[in-house]
C-alpha cells in the first residue's frame, strides 16, 4: 500500500552506532528494496540494544525511518512482541520462566526470592535502575528448570540461595558463570552420565 | 462461468470473486464485521462463515476464494450454530452499553447480534476495559466497544492514505491507536461510517438525537465542485447531521470532512431578517422596506452602472432568475466567478471531461496550479484509487503538495507547461506513451492575468498528446464552486463590453451580490450594496440592504457539478426567521421592477431554465459534450501558480461559521500559531 502521509518522525539524537550500524545496513541489504520494511525485527533488537534495552518513541521512528514505514506500523511490532520493551527497564533485567516444567520446580520461589530482596513486583525496576522483574513464559529450558533469563544470559537449575547470591554479584559488578548453576554440563544428567557408560574412554 | 450452489441455487460467478461475494449474487444474506467492499480482505472478525460441502469446519467466506462447482450452505443450522458461537465471543469483552451508545439504532453489532445471536450471554467473568484514545476533533472515540475489526486501520491507510492508525500490543490487550494523533485527512469523518460498532463515533454530533428521530432528505453537497450525494438528517429545522449516499459515480460512498462536519455553520451567523443600512447601521426591516430600497436604487441606476455576481453555493435556479431580472433591467455585468478563473465559453471547455469514474481509466495525470486535496477530497481519492491499481504517473505542476500518492511535481509556472507542448519536459514522453493521458487543470493556473493563455495552452497539450479523442476526453477542469457549471452553463458572465466581477470593483454604483462572500469588499465601499445570502459573511458586512436567502439544505435547488452532471438537492427544512428561498425574492423584485421574467412558481422556473439550457435536464446524466478548444492563445508570464484553497476547512460561510471547522483550522492548518484563549480582548 502506498501511503505518503505519514506524521513527521522524530527521532531526535537517536542514533545506532559503531558495529549496530554496520550490522543495520548489512541486515537492510539482505531484502529487495521494496521489502526493507522486512528488516523492522532486527532493526529494533538494535535499536532496543543501543538504548538500554528499551525502545524510545525516537527509536521507533528510527526504525521506522530506516525501513521507509510508517511510525504506527512500527509501533504495531514493537508492541505485539513481548521481547520489545517500551518502557525504561534495569541494567539488569530478569526474566523468570513460569511455565508447567519451571513452575514444577519452584520459578515462585525464585520470583518471591527476587520480590523480596529487591523491593519491587513483578513489571518494576529498582530505584536504582539495576534490576527489573518480570515473568514470562516458556523459554524453552525445561530441562534445566527452573531457570531465569538475565539480558541475554541463561541461568538454570537456581535455587533461591544460587539467585539471591547471583543478584550480589551482578550488582557489585563480579563475573558470573552462565548456564547451569547446579555443576552439570548443558542438560547432562546430574551427578554424571547414566547411559553408554561402557562406552568410555 | 464458473457456477456454484448456494442454498440449493445455482449461481454464475466471475472467476476471482470470494465465496461471499458469490454468495450474495445468490440472494443469500450473510453477515459480516470486518469485510468491507472496498476495504482489503482481513478475515479477522470469523461473523460470515459458511458451509462448504466436503470442508472439515466452515469457512471464512469473505476470504475464501469462491471455486467452481462448489456447494455453499449458509443457513443450515451448524452454520446457526456457528455464528451463534463468534457472535457471543465478539461480545465477550463488547461493553453492551446500547442505551447510551451513539451509534444504538444503527449499529451492525446491534442489528447482527439481534439477528444472528443468543438472546443472553452465559459470560459471567470481568470484561476488559480500553482507555479511550485522542483522534481529533472529529472523531469520538470510545474503545471498549471496539471489536477489533481493523475497517478504521484499512481505511486509513488505503483510501485515506495517511498511515496513521494500528492495531497495537496483542492478545486480549489489542487496541487500535493512533499514537494520540489527530487523524490528519479530509476523509476522517468516513471512519465513523465504515466503523460497524459505536467505538468510533462523530464527535460534534455526540448525543445530539437518536436515529430514528431524524427526518431523512437526499440531497446534494455545495462545499466543493464534485456533487457529492448526501443524505441531510434533521430534526425540525435544525440540520444535525450529514451523511453519505452511495453513487458510484461520483463519491462512492465516503463524504469529505467539510461536507459532513461544516452543518453547525448552518445555525450560526444566520440572517434571518431583512437590514437595510441607515445612517451607517445596518437596521432589521420589513421585506416591504427592503425590497422598496431595492426597487428605489435599481430604478434610480443606469444598467451599464450595475453589476451582479452569484456566489459559489448558489443555485441554478436563483443564478437564473437574477440572470432574468439583471437582463430585464439591461444590465450586462454579470459573472459567476468570483476568483476571476478564466473558465467560459464553449461548454466542453470548462468541464471536468473525463469524469470521475473516468479516472479510473487513465493511466497518466498532468496536475496544473491545483490541489486535489484541498479542493476537491473526493477526486483525490479517486486518483489515488487508480494510482493503487498500478500503472499511472503523475505529474504536477505547482506548488509541491502531499496528495497521499506519489506525483512528480516537475515544474511550479505555466512556462513548464509550454516545455510540456514543446517536448522539451521528461513529462512531455510520459503523455506521449500513455493510452489515456489527462490534463486537469485547477483555479490556481486560471486565477492570474495570464489565465485565459495557460488555458490555452493546456487545450494545446491536451490536442497535441492525443487526449482529445473519440473514445477519450482527457481534459479537465478542477472547479471549486459547485454553483460554477451551472452559471457557466446558463451564461452567467459578463456579455462583450461590461464587466466581470473582477473588473466591478470601484467601477459600479449598484452591485447586487448573491451569496458571493469571496469579493474584496473593499472595492464597493463606494457602492450600493445588494446582498442576497444566508450568512453575515463578508457580503452581508459591507452591505447597504440584506436579503435573508436560504442555505443549500432549505430549498429545492439544482446544481450542476464538474463533470457537468445536474443533480437535485431536497429542501430539509425551512431557513430561518423572514428568510426566504431565493428564486422568490429575485421573482419578487422583478415583480416591482416591472420585470417579466416568465415564471410565478419553481415548476415554470424550472421549465423556463431548462428550456434555456437543456443539459439542465438530464439529471444524474453526464451529456455527452464536444471538445471546444478552451482559452485564448497568447504570452503566459513565467510566474509560479500559487493555490487558491489556503485553508481546507474554511471555504464559504458555511464552513467559516462553523466551529467545528474553526477547530480542525487549529488542530490541522494553523499549527503553531497562537490560539485563541477565550479571555483575550
Amino acid at each position: 500500500m502506498i501511503v505518503t502521509s505519514r506524521p513527521a518522525l522524530e527521532t531526535g539524537n537517536f542514533q545506532l552506532t559503531g558495529e549496530r550500524r554496520e550490522l543495520a545496513d548489512k541486515i537492510k541489504l539482505r531484502y529487495p528494496e521494496d521489502r526493507v520494511a522486512s528488516a523492522i525485527i532486527p532493526l529494533l533488537d538494535l535499536a532496543q540494544r543501543e538504548n538500554d534495552g528499551w525502545l524510545s518513541k525516537e527509536a521507533i521512528d528510527f526504525v521506522a525511518q530506516e525501513t521507509g514505514s510508517a511510525s504506527i506500523r512500527v509501533y504495531e511490532v514493537a508492541s505485539f512482541y513481548t521481547m520489545f520493551n517500551l518502557k525504561p527497564v534495569g541494567k539488569h533485567f530478569i526474566q523468570v520462566c513460569r511455565t508447567t516444567p519451571c513452575w514444577l520446580r519452584g520459578s515462585d520461589e525464585l520470583t518471591n526470592k527476587v520480590k523480596s530482596k529487591l523491593g519491587i513486583e513483578i513489571g518494576e525496576t529498582t530505584e536504582d535502575g539495576e534490576f527489573t522483574l518480570i515473568e514470562v513464559e516458556c523459554l524453552g529450558a525445561c530441562c534445566n528448570a527452573p531457570m531465569v533469563q538475565i539480558n541475554d544470559d541463561y541461568f538454570e537449575d537456581l535455587t533461591p540461595e544460587h539467585l539471591d547470591k547471583l543478584l550480589d554479584d551482578l550488582k557489585a559488578g563480579h563475573d558470573v558463570s552462565i548456564g547451569s548453576q547446579s555443576g552439570r554440563i548443558g542438560s547432562a544428567p546430574e551427578g554424571g552420565p547414566q547411559t553408554l557408560l561402557e562406552t568410555k574412554g | 462461468m464458473p457456477k456454484l450452489t448456494v442454498d440449493g441455487t445455482e449461481v454464475e460467478f466471475e472467476q476471482g470473486m470470494t465465496v461471499l461475494q458469490a454468495c450474495e449474487l445468490g440472494g443469500a444474506e450473510i453477515p459480516r464485521f470486518c469485510y468491507h467492499d472496498r476495504l482489503s480482505v482481513a478475515g479477522n472478525c470469523r461473523m460470515c462463515l459458511v458451509e462448504l460441502e466436503k470442508a472439515p469446519k466452515p469457512i471464512a467466506s469473505c476470504a475464501f476464494p469462491a471455486g467452481d462447482g462448489m456447494v455453499i450452505k449458509t443457513n443450515s443450522d451448524s452454520i446457526k450454530k456457528a455464528r451463534k458461537g463468534v457472535m457471543e465471543f465478539l461480545l465477550i469483552n463488547h461493553p453492551l452499553d446500547c442505551p447510551i451508545c451513539e451509534q444504538g439504532g444503527e449499529c451492525d453489532l446491534q442489528d447482527q447480534a439481534m439477528a444472528f445471536g443468543f438472546d443472553k450471554t452465559r459470560y459471567e467473568e470481568n470484561k476488559r476495559a480500553v482507555p479511550d484514545k485522542y483522534m481529533g476533533p472529529l472523531i469520538n472515540t470510545i474503545m471498549t466497544r471496539c471489536i477489533q475489526c481493523t475497517r478504521c486501520v484499512r481505511f486509513a491507510t488505503e483510501i485515506a492514505g495517511v498511515e496513521e492508525l494500528g492495531l497495537v500490543n496483542r492478545g486480549e490487550s489489542v487496541e487500535i491507536s493512533s499514537i494520540e494523533k489527530a487523524i490528519n485527512s479530509e476523509l476522517s469523518g468516513n471512519l465513523i461510517d465504515v466503523c460497524p460498532v459505536g467505538a468510533l463515533t462523530s464527535k460534534p454530533y455526540a448525543f445530539s438525537s437518536r436515529p430514528w428521530e431524524l427526518r431523512k432528505t437526499p440531497s446534494i453537497d455545495v462545499m466543493d465542485a464534485v456533487g457529492s450525494n448526501i443524505r441531510v438528517d434533521s430534526r425540525g429545522r435544525e440540520v444535525l447531521r450529514i451523511l453519505p449516499r452511495l453513487h458510484e459515480e461520483i463519491n462512492e460512498e465516503w463524504i469529505a470532512d467539510k461536507t459532513r462536519y461544516a452543518v453547525d455553520g448552518l445555525r450560526r451567523q444566520r440572517l434571518d431578517k431583512p437590514y437595510v443600512r441607515v445612517d451607517g447601521k445596518l437596521q432589521a426591516v420589513s421585506w416591504d422596506v427592503a425590497l422598496q430600497t431595492v426597487v428605489d436604487k435599481l430604478k434610480a441606476t443606469s444598467a451599464d452602472r450595475i453589476g451582479a455576481v452569484a456566489g459559489d453555493t448558489s443555485d441554478a435556479e436563483s443564478m437564473f432568475a437574477l440572470k432574468g431580472l439583471m437582463n430585464g433591467l439591461g444590465v450586462k455585468s454579470i459573472d459567476c466567478r468570483q476568483e476571476g478563473a478564466a473558465v467560459g465559453g464553449e461548454r466542453g471547455s470548462y468541464l471536468f471531461n473525463t469524469t470521475i469514474e473516468g479516472i479510473e481509466s487513465a493511466d497518466a495525470i498532468l496536475l496544473v496550479g491545483t490541489d486535489p486535496r484541498w479542493e476537491a477530497p473526493l477526486v483525490n481519492a479517486r486518483i489515488r484509487k487508480r494510482f493503487l491499481e498500478g500503472g499511472m504517473t503523475v505529474g504536477g505542476i505547482g506548488p509541491s503538495v502531499d496528495l497521499t500518492f506519489q506525483v512528480d511535481w516537475f515544474g511550479t509556472s505555466a512556462s513548464d507547461l509550454q516545455a510540456v507542448l514543446d517536448g522539451s519536459s521528461h513529462f512531455s514522453s510520459v503523455l506521449e506513451n500513455a493510452q489515456n493521458p489527462m490534463i486537469i487543470v485547477g483555479n490556481g493556473a486560471l486565477i492570474g492575468d495570464d489565465g485565459e493563455a495557460v488555458l490555452a495552452l493546456a487545450g494545446d497539450v491536451a490536442e497535441k498528446f492525443g487526449m482529445i479523442r473519440d473514445d477519450w476526453n482527457g481534459f479537465n477542469i478542477l472547479h471549486q464552486a459547485a454553483s460554477r457549471v451551472a452559471g457557466l452553463d446558463m451564461g452567467f458572465v459578463p456579455s462583450e463590453n461590461s464587466l466581470s466581477a473582477k473588473q466591478m470593483a470601484g467601477a459600479l454604483d449598484v452591485v447586487y451580490l448573491l451569496s458571493a462572500d469571496e469579493m474584496d469588499m473593499k472595492g464597493f465601499e463606494n457602492s450600493f450594496v445588494i446582498y442576497q445570502g444566508h450568512h453575515g459573511d463578508a457580503g452581508a458586512h459591507g452591505a447597504d440592504v440584506i436579503l435573508p436567502g436560504a442555505a443549500y439544505t432549505e430549498k429545492n435547488g439544482t446544481y450542476v457539478n464538474l463533470e457537468g452532471r445536474a443533480q437535485l438537492a431536497n429542501m430539509a427544512g425551512f431557513p430561518p426567521g423572514d428568510a426566504r428561498e431565493d428564486w422568490t425574492i429575485i421573482r419578487a423584485l422583478a415583480g416591482q421592477l416591472g420585470v417579466e421574467l416568465g415564471f410565478d412558481n419553481l415548476v415554470e422556473l424550472r421549465q423556463a431554465l431548462v428550456a434555456a439550457v437543456p443539459t439542465m435536464a438530464a439529471i444524474d446524466q453526464i451529456v455527452p459534450t464536444a471538445w471546444a478548444k478552451p482559452g485564448k492563445a497568447g504570452a503566459v508570464s513565467g510566474q509560479a501558480f500559487d493555490l487558491t484553497v489556503t485553508n481546507y476547512y474554511m471555504t464559504d460561510p458555511i464552513s467559516r461559521a462553523s466551529e467545528t471547522m474553526a477547530e480542525c483550522s487549529d488542530v490541522f492548518v494553523n499549527i503553531g500559531e497562537p490560539q485563541a484563549t477565550g479571555t483575550e480582548g
